[in-house]
């Protein structure tokens, strides 16, 4: 064969073109292979069939039905079910639903000459599942995320507890874990997992429980004080609720938009 | 090039101590442990997924589990035609209820450290 510049070229360039068609040919080759392995399972996911759905869950407190017992028992039945630690410390302290006053919970619906009944009465307060969410903006991890069914949940395995949605949460709702939470655990509830040191937690509308078809824990032990159902829905008990009585939410004017309604 | 004798020496025994770790533990080493089963577990012939399956993909499997709880909320798993809830504390440890000889001991050998036991709680601990 004739070695000339030309026919040089010529193997150049149909070497080089055979040279990347076997690169792709690996990359798809190996690209199979990492899809076999990389399938841990072909199993599919879903719902107990008893689970409680809803386009957005909401919770409406009758207040006029609460007494400080029912407070407190509300509190004990969340913080046994999820292993809330009780510390000592105040600034230790890490809370789902505490009871407070009227004036902290709405400070600004303080008005000069209020009811004598709204001083007294005890407000039970938890996270109030915002539809605009700030924490779950203000956190860097996704850590903390909206459900479909409008429960702003945490992902413990993913906080890296930098308390930035403490810091954007209006209401307080968030505790941090100063400490490890395990030995402050009292009655430790084996179906539920603790937290670690380190990580932020609140208020799950027990997410746990409504997928296995039960109401919220404090719902239970609030002796029809508390209503929890479907806002989207206008024929569930909460819209009926809210549709016969005027409601107030807490800090309304922030634009968070809560999902919790208090009837006072 | 009169040190030729000492730089010998010194090479020598450089040479020794840092060969140290090697032949001291020549031999010594362990035998891959085995994961013990409990009766429970026996019975059951078949996890999830096969033994050699689970053997080499159970993290992923978790992985996933835990993925689709928290985030997805759907909480049952189906294979085969068999359900299970997905739960590390409420599925996994009802069977091998031994975490010490089922877990710890491949994994300490592995030096395999998951943090899974920080927040989730292993049944025995409970009174």
């Amino acid at each position: 064969m004739e070695n000339n510049r030309r026919s040089f070229l010529k193997f150049a360039g149909i070497s080089a073109v055979g040279l990347s068609s076997l690169s792709l040919l690996d990359v798809f080759g190996t690209g199979k292979a990492v899809a076999s392995t990389g399938q841990s399972a072909e199993g599919i996911y879903k719902n107990e069939d008893n689970a409680l759905t809803a386009q957005r869950w909401g919770m409406v407190v009758d207040t006029r039905k609460l007494t400080e017992e029912i407070c407190s028992d509300m509190e004990k039945a969340c913080h046994q079910i999820h292993n809330v630690p009780e510390f000592e410390e105040k600034r230790h302290e890490i809370k789902w639903i505490w009871e407070t006053e009227y004036k902290h919970a709405f400070p600004e619906k303080q008005d000069e000459f209020l009811t004598e009944r709204l001083k007294e009465l005890p407000i039970p307060v938890f996270c109030n599942h915002c539809a605009n969410p700030p924490c779950v903006q203000a956190c860097p991890t996704q850590a903390t995320f909206q459900r479909k069914d409008g429960i702003v949940l945490m992902d413990f395995h993913r906080c890296i507890g930098c308390r930035f949605c403490m810091a954007a949460c209006p209401y307080g709702s968030r505790s941090f874990n100063f400490r490890d939470p395990r030995p402050a655990i009292k009655d430790e509830n084996p179906k539920f997992p603790t937290r670690m040191k380190g990580v932020v937690e609140k208020c799950n509308f027990c997410a746990e429980r409504l997928a296995v078809g039960q109401a919220p824990a404090c719902v239970e032990a609030s002796e029809g004080a508390l209503i929890f159902g479907d806002l989207a829905n206008p024929d569930s008990e909460v819209r009926a609720l809210l549709k016969e009585n005027y409601a107030i939410r807490r800090k309304q004017n922030l634009g968070s938009n809560p999902s919790v309604y208090y009837l006072v | 090039m009169n040190d030729k004798p000492k730089i010998i020496i010194g090479l020598a025994i450089f040479l020794a101590v840092f060969t140290f770790p090697f032949w001291y533990n020549h031999g010594a080493a362990s035998t891959a442990p085995k994961p013990e089963l409990t009766e429970k577990a026996k019975a059951a012939k078949k996890c999830i997924l096969e033994k050699e399956q689970m053997r080499t993909e159970h993290m992923q499997l978790l992985n996933d589990w835990r993925n689709t709880v928290v985030r997805d909320g759907q909480h049952v798993y189906e294979i085969d035609g068999k359900e299970y809830v997905a739960s590390l504390t409420n599925t996994c440890l009802e069977c091998h209820s031994n975490k010490a000889e089922f877990c710890d001991k491949c994994h300490l050998y592995t030096s395999a450290e998951p943090y899974c036991w920080t927040c989730h709680t292993i049944p025995k601990e409970k009174k």
